[in-house]
């Protein structure tokens, strides 16, 4: 029903000087939860504009439902979206900025009642009703929006990250709840977002853009353990992860890699070449920390330490490269000392030096 | 609390800290000096404007042979509406009050219907030529009329236009259109494009979205510039006087009585007050808005 397939689009600014969008691909099954993410000024915004019909893509095609909707305007696109700024109506109260839809489409005045509560009482404002919008907080604006939209039961929800205007505390609030409502709804969504917990945290999917182009599509414990290249590896999670640069060397007979000075004995896969640059990525909670040195760990020095309440957080120098990592809070530390690292082998990734790209993981690829 | 500290510090003050003080006060002391001088300026620029609006207004209100009297009493004695009346029911007065209402309610139509598009393409979109047509439309301010007035006569005696509502109405449209349009303009930019968005999204196409969402917002603002339109039309007096005959607007019909037959004193005061009243009124409400609106304009 309300799957958005995208094909090849291409979007130019300032006369085609500036490419915003790539050659981008993507499908989005009906009723999943997608979302963007990516830096800001990376063609988020830009790609849901696509959709939702309010910019004209130069190449590529657009289809919603099957139906090809490139030359649509947005009226017609069975879309509804929540802006950045929520663009909720001043001059028009509560009701009626959320029946604003139904009342273009001339529905009968019961009925637009029936729906403007039932979607108010959904997002929890149905005290509001009366109200203008400079009377609303800013949470209580992106719920009328949220609201508007979801009143004209679109085939595809699209949201531009409505939650980045809301402080701290109540963005938190406001994520659980709209992550409830959506799975209630069970609209097909795309959800525009820079936050990469906010992505992990509600995406089924998660589609990463860097610069135009969108560089891995994937479920978020997949993005998160498996990025399909540095940026990606670098742009999720807190703190992003480690990489290490090194070489393919060849030990007594066995594949190992040397990052600085140090060696590490790691089963390789055949098609990597002694000499050849590799980078080494791994999580932070991924690197068990030790006092006591042991054979197959890697000595590194402590830089800082940062108590998180539930966790230290270390910066360590291994070589000449500082790398984060995640210890229990009273793992006994302090700054210039000299810890034990054991890198988790199976949370390893191996990353061309190169292009970034991350090898595909063969079944030997194991940290000794 | 903060006054009690200051309170138990004022001894210290006195003691310790006479120099900084001292220092302290010598840029407030320049500043004082500058707002001082600011004022100055504010209130002759004002007495400049205000003493002969005021002058024609309290002789528009006294008894005729108090507008005779000299020297003037510069607090009216008595008050009357004779003067006013004599004014009222001169010959052609009410003709003509009825010929600038109209031209007025005319020019502030043309000018919306013409210049309220112009400004919302030049808030909205970026075309090519945009900033030469801005210039263009502010050039057209330093154009004095007086130049364009015998061509334009010509023009109207053969377009069947002299001597008509409808000729002055134009004129005015003309003159009033570069501010209605860079107004208009700065109006339509403070209506957030977004909330267009949002409505096309909801069903409007891009008219239905112009006129349920930018329009009600740009409607005050639009008023500002209508009614603007209006007093300027009421207070021209060039065009109208070049452009017709019989068909006087108030303030040609006024001139023409001063030039051609040396109205008598009460007719001028009279008729003065009676045209500035509308721009007064008009100042006095919009003022606050007016200021935001060319703050906008000349950023
Ligand atoms: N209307 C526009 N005119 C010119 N450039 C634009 C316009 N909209 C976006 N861009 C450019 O396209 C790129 C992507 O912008 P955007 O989609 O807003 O990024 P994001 O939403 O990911 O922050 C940016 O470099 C931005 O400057
Ligand atoms: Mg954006």
């Amino acid at each position: 029903m309300g799957e958005i397939r995208i094909e090849g689009v291409w979007k130019y600014f300032n006369k085609g000087k500036v490419a915003a969008l790539k050659d981008i691909s993507l499908t989005v099954e009906d009723r999943e939860f997608m979302v963007l993410l990516g830096p800001s000024g990376c063609g988020k915004t830009t790609l849901l504009r696509c959709i939702a019909g309010l910019e004209y893509p130069e190449r590529g095609r657009i289809f919603i439902g099957g139906r090809d909707v490139t030359d649509a305007p947005p009226r017609s696109r069975g879309i509804a979206m929540v802006f950045q700024s929520y663009a909720v109506f001043p001059h028009l109260n509560v009701f009626e900025n959320i029946a604003f839809g139904l009342r273009m489409q001339k529905r009968p005045n019961e009925e637009v009642t029936r729906r403007v509560n039932q979607a108010a009482g959904l997002m929890r404002i149905e005290k509001f009703l009366e109200r203008y919008p400079a009377q609303l907080s800013g949470g209580q604006r992106q719920r009328v929006a949220v609201a508007r939209g979801l009143v004209m039961e679109p085939q595809v929800l699209l949201m531009d990250e409505p939650l980045s205007n809301l402080d701290a505390l109540l963005r938190l609030q406001a994520r659980a709840e709209l992550k409830r409502l959506l799975q209630e709804v069970e609209t097909t969504t795309v959800y525009v977002t820079h936050d990469q917990i906010e992505a992990l945290s509600m995406g089924d999917r998660i589609a990463v853009m860097e610069i135009g182009e969108i560089v891995q599509v994937d479920v978020p414990k997949e993005v998160y353990e498996n990025p399909a290249t540095l940026f990606v590896g670098g742009f999720i999670g807190t703190p992003p992860m480690n990489f290490m640069r090194g070489t393919v060397k060849s030990v007594n007979g066995a594949s190992a890699i040397t990052i600085g000075d140090q060696v590490i004995h790691a089963a390789l896969p055949a098609h990597f070449q002694t000499g050849q640059d590799l980078l080494m990525g791994i999580r932070a909670e991924n690197i068990e920390a030790s006092t006591q040195s042991s054979p197959d760990a890697v000595p590194a020095r402590v830089l800082v330490v940062e108590p998180l309440g539930s966790h230290l957080l270390l910066t360590a120098q291994v070589g000449d490269t500082p790398i984060k990592v995640q210890t229990r809070i009273d793992f006994p530390v302090v700054p210039d000392q000299t810890i034990y690292l054991k890198l988790e082998s199976n949370q390893v990734r191996w990353f061309d030096a190169e292009t970034g790209v991350r090898f595909e993981s063969g079944e030997k690829m194991s940290v000794v | 609390m903060s006054a009690q500290t200051n309170a138990m510090r004022t001894p210290l003050a006195n003691a310790e800290e006479m120099p900084f003080n001292a220092a302290a006060n010598k840029p407030t002391l320049a500043k004082t000096i500058t707002r001082l001088l600011l004022y100055a300026a504010a209130i002759t620029i004002s007495l400049f404007f205000l003493v002969p609006i005021y002058l024609i207004a309290i002789s528009a209100f006294s008894p005729q042979q108090a507008i005779f009297a000299y020297p003037k009493a510069l607090i009216p004695q008595t008050l009357s509406a004779d003067t006013m009346l004599f004014f009222w029911n001169a010959r052609g007065v009410q003709s003509a009050l009825v010929n600038s209402v109209l031209v007025g309610i005319l020019a502030l139509i043309f000018s919306l219907l013409v210049g309220a598009p112009a400004g919302y393409a030049l808030a909205r979109f970026l075309f090519r030529g945009r900033d030469s047509y801005k210039m263009l439309i502010l050039t057209t301010r330093a154009f004095p009329i007086v130049i364009l007035s015998i061509p334009l006569a010509v023009n109207y005696i053969q377009w069947n236009l002299y001597d008509t509502l409808w000729g002055v109405a134009f004129a005015h449209t003309a003159m009033a259109l570069p501010t209605t349009i860079l107004v208009t303009s700065s109006i339509f930019i403070g209506v957030s494009r977004e909330l267009e968005e949002a409505a096309q999204t909801l069903g409007c196409n891009r008219a239905q979205a112009f006129i349920k969402v930018a329009l009600p917002l740009a409607l005050p603002g639009l008023a500002a510039a209508a009614i603007f339109t209006f007093v300027l039309s009421w207070n021209e007096t060039f065009a109208a006087t070049i452009l017709t005959q019989r068909n006087r607007t108030l303030p040609a019909l006024v001139l023409a009585q001063i030039a051609d037959v040396g109205a008598p004193l009460p007719f001028r005061y009279a008729g003065g007050f009676f045209l500035i009243a509308p721009s007064l009124i008009y100042i006095f409400f919009m003022r606050k808005y007016l200021l935001g609106m060319w703050g906008q304009v000349v950023k």
